[in-house]
């Protein structure tokens, strides 16, 4: 014992004080993961600026506006007349309203308090204060199992995993953000219910599930990631009043919650995602039956009770799995919505839907993407799994189903690999504190054989230790609570005796502790680099650093800042659809198609224009009464994002709905080649043209340094469209349709232009607009 | 001729049939402009004209006043005159006069008259020099009103070769300073000559008063026309040392407008032949020491600015997202923090601000200009003065944490141009102690929160005495004490066993078997009065449901101990019993050394087992 013998009064003091101190070391160090969460985060501030990035933040960004400027009433009313030009798009029934409501109610309480914010400063900094709170939540939900130094543990990891942060950093005001949180809080709140078995719990676990409803799509995979885990519990015999306690409620509650939100309402009750939780529902109600009865009867007439009812119970099953088939089988896409469905069959989406293949966000991950955001994770994550064997407990049981099910759902779109990241921080953690437990240890236990050793050898009173000998004690019992520190004490809860027995030598065991601070070293330089070099790119903003200095390539706010204050407030602007949201709320013009993908004849239109020749696409964008044409074009400074590059898209799209599109007629040897090789449809297309108008005079070859040789075709006219505004560096080309009369050229009379005009008419037919 | 714009021509016609009719009307008094030398800067797009008159009372009564007349059509587009004089022979000292407008009877209703008010009367036949400065702005019309990219802006000027007067002028000259360029056209006249971008009339000889002859340059004019169409300017007094200052910019070309296509390429490639009209940076001087600038926009910020300073200026060269084409605009925000020091002055009890009116935005014309001087909360007795007339409105604005708002002075004035850039003031009382209010604020917020904390931590706020979880804590705590006091005990027994080895040490230096005898009868009671002590508290314990998980481990841990107990007790007997054979030390030390092991096992485990309930 560090302290010395002593009276059971002040050994119960110092015992206090040490609780004391723990749980105010705790306190602190959950603060201190609190500040590091958020401020890992402010890289893209630091080096960029405050701004809302990528495509769907500005949406939300957008929504938020409305919200704060509008009300709530009028947010669930809202019909957006800006976006989807003609259709329109009923934003209030078709938003998961979380994330708007919660930046909402921050901007208002802030407001009301007369701390004048900005909308935009809230949006920027909701994604960092939430990923603080997740990293709380990993905290509860790890300590709820293994206890609070795996729990201090893995909240760290969480706190600055990479692939959390790509998706919370300062500026990146999506759903993800919230949703992280929400999906660990919930998972949290079930597992404390499990372990408690208390319907407080359960409410406050059903009101958790309720705000991951509104936040994010991703809350079916809660919906059926819990009802696996109730499952195991009830085929493995770990059946208690406490899982019922903790099932039961959550889906009652929570399935009327989820109907309210609107872009969810009778989903929640309709669709196959959520028919497993209702199944297992029912699986629950019967074995909760069955032990009850069991309860009751004698072993013999349960057993005969028990024949009895499995017959009758198999019969009524059939016929309700029966009915059940024939309503799912019903429904076209057979009750799953696609995006679902290429969950559960990778090669769906590219077969059937390649409006949801052409995100890049929904292709399966590449290796090396697992070790950039989830690091040395992916190797401790293992060793965490065999740690919750020991024992396994219905805590620790879920655990391993939410890593086992997140690792399938991550190598099947590189967007869930977020889901994913949880999971490997908290079993990682689980790992890291385990193994710092056990090395710590058996360096403690060295201790008290040397102690004996002395003690024989040693002369003189033993109550009373010479100098020396209290230093011999004093270090290395400093050096352990230095190393339970690090790890936020050890987990006592396999504190087994047999254990105790097989301690690691003394030596072996600091070393890997070192190792261990190293491995740990490294992840942390790994994250820090993530997040200042990988992430932060607000990518409205690029800057390259070159050997002539620092550039900043700000065109796309350039043709966005030309568009919102120089072109008609009514005028509708067409381009790709990933620029459709930025256009609505940076240029505040109205747009064809946005980022929001529910109509795929309204997008296949675009890229059939896009692909379609000079002529016939002026025909269809006027007839969507579109009056500026916007393309990104990277090809003078190499930017690789650009719509060239998407064109693929653009045709499989187009091609998909259109059949007047066929991807043969673009592709030269597999590829879509806008050399001197492309083919004459490819080189006539509309978006060749848009690109490359007057692309040869920069340089007089036209050499494209995107796709790294010359173009096919320099010298063209546009006949169709003019150009009003290019960007600085050409990033983003703006042109206008030329009015009608323009076409009618030169000498034609009466005669010719009533056929150019009934010429058009036959060319209408074929528009997908007539 | 030709090339006049119809408005032009109908408006000189007015002019003309108007002045016909004033002509005869007598002058307003015995006043004759002995010399009129007018200077009209045409560079930029605000018109600039100096007029250096010579006034002579030649009459028999001495005058106070000098009328200065101006056509209906230009008095709209004055922004600001300015009248210097001095009396004497020779030009000397010169005083700003208060200026005015008169309606002087029988006045034709077309021109508008200004009078300069003399200091002291100008007696009979004594000379005034009389220097007006008047500034116009839209004066310059684009012609054509729609130019290409490529083409140069050709603006038309109008003014009279004659020195509008009530009075008669007996010598006069009109100088016109074009920007140099091409000039279009302008109206010929024997007297009149042009030489390199100068464009002079005159000299003119014994005219009489309102002579009006209209001339007409049209020419090439590339300067910016940077027009604000509102510029917000919030000035905001922080008394913890910073005066912040934030400029909302609404600017566009006022020029000829673009028409047709802008094609980079060709603006990239010879960008002052193609893209000459445009104007793609706008310099702002700010005060020195200006610090924290910002330039952004409602998209984020603009990272195309550049900024010098020395002790005298901090020069900002702001550039738009884009380049200005006629008829384009842009909005944009500047904002900078200056020291309070170098604006707020204290004087007889009063604080004043005193900082420049217009925008620091070199040549630009802003067609309305709103300055707010937000004033620290608690501000009173609020005062302005400035050197023209504006608007004047308060409001509220509510910052951080105010609880009664800001008072906010708010200043209106339309077309405001450099000229307007003279410092005002605005006068306030304010109590230095209202500046720790807010920290206060805070401090007491955070303690009442700690305090409720503290409260909550601290009292029982179940609502039912009888509810199992209530129970249950109750239950929970029971079961620590009984822990805790069970731990005591066993580091008694520890702590005795401890004394046992201690005697069996004595008894191998000092070989007295007595005193060692005695301490083993002396353990041998402590064990069993803590055993007494330890029985009531294992039943506690073993009855409360709340120790099912610390059970097993205390019932190891009294098995453990009990082990231990035995096997020390049996070595201690062992030892005594060899010493009492007087055996040698080494087969002692054989016989008792497999029990030492175990002790020292047994001992690790109790240890660790004490450690484990300590950490429940």
């Amino acid at each position: 014992m560090p302290e010395p013998q002593s009276s059971v009064a002040s050994s119960g003091s110092v015992d206090r004080l040490r609780n004391a101190f723990g749980g105010v070391l705790c306190t602190f160090t959950l603060l201190l993961i609190g500040v590091l969460a958020f401020s890992i985060r402010l890289f893209s501030v630091i080096k960029y600026e405050s701004v809302i990035h990528e495509f769907d933040p500005y949406f939300n960004y957008r929504v938020t506006q409305f919200l704060s400027k509008n009300g709530i009433y009028e947010f669930w009313n809202w019909f957006d007349d800006r976006t989807w030009y003609p259709l329109g798009r009923v934003i209030g029934g078709t938003v998961y309203p979380g994330l708007t409501l919660t930046a909402g109610t921050i901007w208002w309480l802030l407001n009301s308090l007369n701390i004048p914010l900005s909308v935009e400063t809230v949006c920027v900094f909701t994604a960092p204060i939430f990923s603080v709170n997740a990293s709380w939540a990993t905290y509860l939900l790890t300590k709820e199992t293994k206890g609070p130094g795996a729990g201090l543990m893995a909240a760290t990891i969480l706190a600055m995993v990479p692939s959390y942060i790509s998706r919370s950093v300062a500026g990146s005001y999506d759903n993800e953000a919230v949703a992280i949180f929400a999906l660990i809080f919930t998972f949290y709140l079930y597992v404390k219910t499990l372990n408690t078995g208390s319907l407080f719990y359960a409410t406050l676990n059903a009101l958790s599930y309720f705000y991951m409803v509104c936040s994010w799509g991703g809350y079916t995979f809660i919906i059926n990631l819990i009802p696996m885990h109730v499952l195991l519990c009830i085929v493995t015999g770990r059946y208690s009043s406490r899982l019922y306690i903790a099932y039961a409620p959550l889906i009652v509650l929570g399935t009327l919650l989820a109907a309210l939100v609107p872009v969810v309402g009778f989903n929640a009750v309709m669709t196959s995602e959520h028919f497993a939780s209702f199944l297992v529902f029912i699986i629950l109600h019967v074995v909760a039956l069955v032990y009850y009865i069991k309860g009751l009867l004698t072993p013999r007439l349960f057993k005969v009770a028990m024949t009895f009812v499995i017959t009758v119970g198999l019969a009524v099953c059939f016929a309700a799995a029966a009915i059940l088939v024939a309503l799912i089988a019903s429904s076209p896409t057979k009750g799953w919505s696609g995006r679902s469905l290429s969950l559960l069959d990778p090669t769906y989406a590219s077969k059937y839907i390649p409006i949801i293949a052409s995100v890049s966000e929904h292709q399966p991950p590449t290796w090396p993407s697992y070790f950039m955001d989830i690091n040395v994770l992916a190797f401790l994550v293992p060793a965490g799994i065999i740690s919750c064997f020991l024992p396994l407990s219905d805590a620790s049981s879920f655990l391993v189903l939410y890593l086992v099910t997140s690792v399938y759902f991550s190598g099947v779109m590189v967007r869930l690999m977020l889901v994913l990241a949880p999971a490997a921080c908290i079993l990682s953690g689980i790992a890291l504190s385990e193994a710092f437990g056990v090395l710590t240890r058996s360096m403690k236990f060295q201790r008290p054989t040397l102690d004996d050793v002395s003690s024989t050898a040693g002369d003189g009173s033993s109550d009373t230790p010479t100098n020396s000998e209290m230093v011999s004690k004093e270090k290395p019992s400093k050096k352990n609570r230095k190393k339970d520190r690090d790890s936020e004490g050890s987990s006592p809860v396999d504190h087994r005796t047999e254990e105790k027995l097989l301690v690691l030598p003394c030596g072996p065991s600091a070393v890997g502790i070192m190792l261990l601070i190293i491995l740990s070293g490294f992840y942390v330089v790994h994250c820090v680099w993530a997040a200042a070099e990988a992430y932060s790119a607000p990518s409205i903003v690029l800057t390259s650093r070159s050997h002539d200095g620092f550039h900043v390539f700000d065109d796309f706010r350039e043709a966005y800042g030309w568009l919102r204050h120089n072109t008609d407030v009514d005028d509708k602007v067409a381009s790709w659809w990933d620029y459709g949201y930025q256009t609505t709320a940076m240029a505040n013009k109205t747009v064809i198609v946005d980022n929001n993908t529910w109509n795929n004849t309204h997008i296949a239109t675009v890229g059939t224009a896009m692909a379609s020749p000079e002529k016939a696409a002026w025909e269809i964008f006027n007839s969507l009464d579109v009056k500026y044409v916007l393309v990104i074009f990277g090809g003078l400074i190499g930017y690789p994002s650009d719509d060239i590059n998407k064109f693929l898209w653009m045709v499989r799209i187009g091609g998909s709905v259109f059949p007047q599109i066929k991807e043969a007629d673009y592709l030269k040897d597999g590829n879509y080649r806008v050399d001197t090789h492309g083919t004459s449809t490819m080189l006539n297309s509309l978006m060749y043209k848009l690109c490359y108008y007057r692309f040869v005079e920069t340089d007089g070859k036209g050499f494209d340094r995107v796709r790294r040789y010359e173009i096919g075709k320099k010298h063209f006219k546009l006949t169709h469209f003019e150009e009003v505004f290019t960007t600085h560096h050409w990033m983003v080309r703006i042109y206008k349709l030329k009015p009608q009369k323009n076409r009618v050229r030169g000498k034609l009379k009466f005669k010719p232009s009533s056929k150019t005009s009934s010429m058009r008419k036959t060319g209408g037919k074929k528009s997908p607009w007539q | 001729m030709a090339t006049t714009p119809a408005p032009l021509r109908r408006i000189a016609a007015l002019l003309l049939v108007v002045l016909a009719g004033v002509l005869a009307s007598t002058a307003r008094a015995d006043l004759v402009i002995s010399k009129a030398d007018r200077r009209v800067d045409l560079t930029s797009h605000i018109v600039r004209v100096l007029a250096s008159l010579k006034v002579e009372n030649v009459g028999p009564d001495p005058v106070s006043q000098v009328l200065l007349a101006f056509p209906n059509i230009q008095a709209k587009n004055l922004a600001a005159i300015r009248a210097f004089g001095s009396e004497g022979k020779v030009k000397g000292q010169s005083t700003v006069l208060p200026i005015e407008v008169v309606q002087p009877s029988g006045a034709p209703p077309e021109l508008t008259f200004f009078s300069a008010l003399l200091p002291k009367p100008l007696e009979k036949g004594k000379t005034l020099y009389l220097d007006v400065l008047t500034v116009f702005t839209h004066s310059l019309q684009p012609f054509p009103e729609e130019i290409t990219q490529a083409e140069a802006q050709l603006v038309v000027y109008q003014d009279s070769a004659h020195y509008l007067s009530p009075y008669p002028v007996k010598a006069q000259t009109l100088a016109i300073r074009l920007p140099g360029g091409r000039v279009e056209s302008y109206t010929r006249h024997p007297n009149a000559k042009l030489v390199d971008s100068e464009l002079k009339y005159g000299p003119f000889h014994d005219l009489p008063p309102f002579s009006y002859l209209p001339v007409i340059v049209h020419f090439e004019n590339n300067n910016p026309f940077a027009v604000a169409k509102e510029v917000i300017r919030e000035i905001e007094i922080s008394h913890w040392g910073n005066v912040q200052i934030t400029e909302h910019y609404n600017i566009a070309h006022g020029g000829a407008r673009l028409k047709g296509e802008f094609s980079r390429i060709d603006y990239q490639s010879r960008p002052y032949v193609r893209g000459v009209s445009s104007f793609r940076h706008l310099i702002a001087k700010l005060p020195p020491r200006a610090h924290s600038i910002y330039y952004r926009d409602e998209i984020g910020n603009i990272s195309t600015s550049h900024l010098w300073s020395d002790s005298m200026k901090t020069q900002l060269e702001i550039e738009p997202r884009f380049p200005l084409f006629g008829g384009w605009q842009t909005t944009f925000t500047v904002g900078y923090g200056l020291p309070l020091k170098d604006f707020v002055f204290y004087s007889d009890g009063k604080r004043f601000l005193n900082i420049t009116f217009g925008s620091p935005l070199e040549e630009i014309l802003i067609e309305k200009l709103i300055v707010k001087v937000v004033l620290p909360e608690g501000s009173k007795d609020i005062e302005v003065s400035a050197p023209f007339p504006t608007q004047q409105r308060q409001e509220v604005k509510y910052s951080h944490l105010d609880i009664v708002g800001r008072p906010v002075v708010v200043l209106e004035k339309p077309d405001v141009i450099p000229e307007h850039n003279l410092y005002f003031q605005v006068y306030y009382k304010f109590n230095n102690i209202s500046l720790l209010r807010e920290p206060l604020m805070l401090i007491t917020g955070f303690f009442l929160l700690f305090v409720a904390c503290i409260v909550y931590m601290r009292t029982d706020m179940s609502i039912s005495k009888s509810s199992p979880s209530y129970l249950a804590k109750l239950q929970w705590d029971e079961v620590q004490a009984t822990v805790q006091k069970i731990q005591g005990i066993f580091e008694q027994c520890l702590a005795v066993h401890d004394k046992l080895e201690a005697s069996l040490r004595d008894l191998s230096r000092t070989g007295d078997i007595q005193s060692c005898k005695a301490a083993r009868k002396a353990a041998d009671a402590q064990f069993k009065e803590l055993s007494k002590d330890l029985k009531p508290l294992l039943t506690i314990l073993q009855s409360s449901p709340q120790s099912y998980q610390i059970w097993p481990k205390v019932e190891d841990l009294i098995a453990k101990e009990r082990e231990m107990q035995e096997k020390l007790m049996t070595r201690h007997s062992t030892v005594v019993d060899s010493f009492e054979k007087k055996l040698r030390g080494q087969d002692v030390e054989n016989r008792i050394a497999l029990q030492q092991q175990k002790i020292a096992a047994l001992r690790q485990e109790v240890e660790s087992l004490l450690e484990y309930i300590s950490e429940i």
